[in-house]
């Protein structure tokens, strides 16, 4: 579904962000990318729909090369959801009107049924009777919820999640984490950023860790917390998992 | 003329001079104002619409990541925020006829309303330098992530400026663009050097067939301090109707 082979990417000459970074994502996979700040994890995700340009590599989704300059970006970003660590849900929208925008505008479906589908995400995310608030009245992880309803109401065909519970109050954080952890059940494909290894343990068929810029781990989500091959995950790992 | 050396020890008060015929025959002195006012609006008018369609396109062009957008935006900025007012009404108003081709020039001077015409479109571009810097600070104040949520849905860019981050920096922007359009209308007085009989014109041509400068002054002054209170409240009526519930745009 995701073939990422041989990217890099650099801000300045002096400051390259991905080295060399190759993995897949497979039909009904979900892969937890996980590191140190600064490591790239988000970077990398946001080159995969192409919202962070990248100088060399190739990246396929569904067969359609990303970095193509002939590739019809906004149709194929339409076909990706994406989640983001502040929620990025539209202010001055309802939350409906949130999940009904692009439908309408991108996919050109009728306002009808548009709405349908919302009320039925709506209803999936346990959020239904909030459809006619705005988002300021909704707390961050009833936000977070409407942004992953607002991405599904695309019927993507996979779906990113960048720091999806980072910005959360602890309380929130698995409120959020059900939502995904059911859509990784139901069959969705998912490459998720995240520090959440309670989610990896569950869900993650695989894991990858990233260091520098560099894809240092590419395992099984066993091999990964049973033995992980190089130092620096080890390291990682004994770190985040000691409290 | 009474405001000359020691005019004022005379000077005759005369509040009843508003309801004199002016000499031009058209009605009272107060109908000379009240014309001055209707052309002092509708210049106003003509030109805060020029400035609010075209400093936004050039604001939006200041955001744009496209190299060639951004220099036209600071250039075409820079180019009307930098010159005095004045000096551009006169440019519209004398120079641009002589540099133009002959016939050109020519149709161009014999246009009727030439001064309003002058005023609106030249108070008008004069302001959208300032909108477009107003609409650009309020794009660069939405966060980041707006534009790459509605980019990551599939949005093009045009509609990710239309219903996305065009609706929020209006409403953000909604209390300096009430400065601006006061500004637009106040500066339209600045016409009465082409020519034009708006407000200030026809105050000071009352001035100068009766004498009654004080009354003359007072009554258009009182009129700008009406038409910019109203504008005032209409805004902040604007303000609430377009108020999000649960957000705070006050900083």
């Amino acid at each position: 579904m995701i073939e990422i082979s041989h990217v890099n990417k650099w801000y300045t000459p002096s400051f390259q962000v991905l080295t060399d970074c190759t993995t897949s994502v497979t039909k009904g996979e979900v892969v937890v990318v996980c590191g140190p700040s600064g490591s790239g994890k988000s970077t990398l995700i946001k080159c995969v729909n192409a919202l962070e340009p990248f100088q060399s590599g190739d990246i396929l989704v569904d067969g359609t090369k990303v970095n193509d300059p002939k590739t019809n970006l906004p149709k194929l970003r339409s076909r990706v959801g994406m989640v983001f660590q502040h929620f990025e849900l539209f202010p001055h929208l309802k939350i409906i009107d949130n999940l009904c925008l692009a439908q309408e505008k991108v996919l050109g479906r009728p306002r009808d049924k548009a709405q349908t589908k919302g009320m039925q995400l709506l209803e999936r995310v346990g959020l239904k009777e909030q459809a006619q608030k705005f988002p300021a009245q909704l707390s961050g992880g009833q936000q977070q919820r409407v942004a992953i309803a607002r991405a599904l109401a695309m019927d993507p065909i996979v779906m990113l999640f960048d720091e999806p519970t980072s910005a959360l109050d602890p309380e929130m954080v698995s409120e959020v984490l059900d939502v995904m952890v059911d859509l990784a059940r139901e069959g969705m494909t998912m490459m998720v950023v995240t520090h959440e290894m309670g989610f990896a343990r569950k869900v993650a068929n695989r894991v990858i860790f990233m260091d520098r810029g560099e894809i240092v781990e590419d395992a099984s989500k066993d091999d990964f917390f049973g033995k992980p091959r190089s130092d620096r995950a080890q390291k990682f790992l004994s770190k985040i998992l000691s409290h | 003329m009474a405001r000359s050396r020691g005019g004022h020890v005379n000077y005759n008060w005369n509040w009843g001079i508003f309801f004199q015929p002016n000499p031009m025959g058209t009605g009272t002195y107060l109908d000379m104002l009240l014309s001055g006012l209707a052309l002092t609006l509708k210049t106003a008018a003509l030109a805060w619409v020029i400035a609010l369609i075209t400093g936004s396109i050039v604001g939006v062009m200041r955001t744009l990541p496209s190299k060639g957008a951004n220099w036209f935006g600071f250039a075409y900025v820079e180019f009307f925020r930098n010159m005095p007012l004045l000096v551009q009404l006169f440019l519209w108003f004398f120079v641009l006829p002589e540099l133009l081709p002959k016939g050109a020039g020519t149709w161009l001077k014999q246009l009727p309303n030439a001064p309003f015409w002058t005023a609106a479109i030249g108070v008008g571009f004069f302001m959208s330098a300032r909108v477009a810097v107003q609409l650009q600070a309020g794009i660069g104040s939405l966060p980041r992530g707006q534009k790459m949520a509605a980019t990551a849905l599939g949005l093009t860019t045009v509609q990710t400026y239309r219903y996305v981050l065009l609706p929020m920096a209006f409403r953000i922007i909604l209390p300096p663009l009430t400065s601006e359009f006061l500004n637009t209308i106040k500066n339209t007085a600045v016409a009465i050097t082409i020519g034009l009989l708006e407000l200030t014109g026809q105050a000071r041509s009352m001035q100068e067939f009766s004498f009654q400068v004080f009354e003359a002054f007072t009554a258009a002054t009182l009129l700008y301090l009406l038409v910019n209170a109203v504008v005032v409240t209409a805004m902040r009526f604007l303000e609430r109707w377009v108020a999000i519930p649960g957000y705070i745009t006050g900083k």
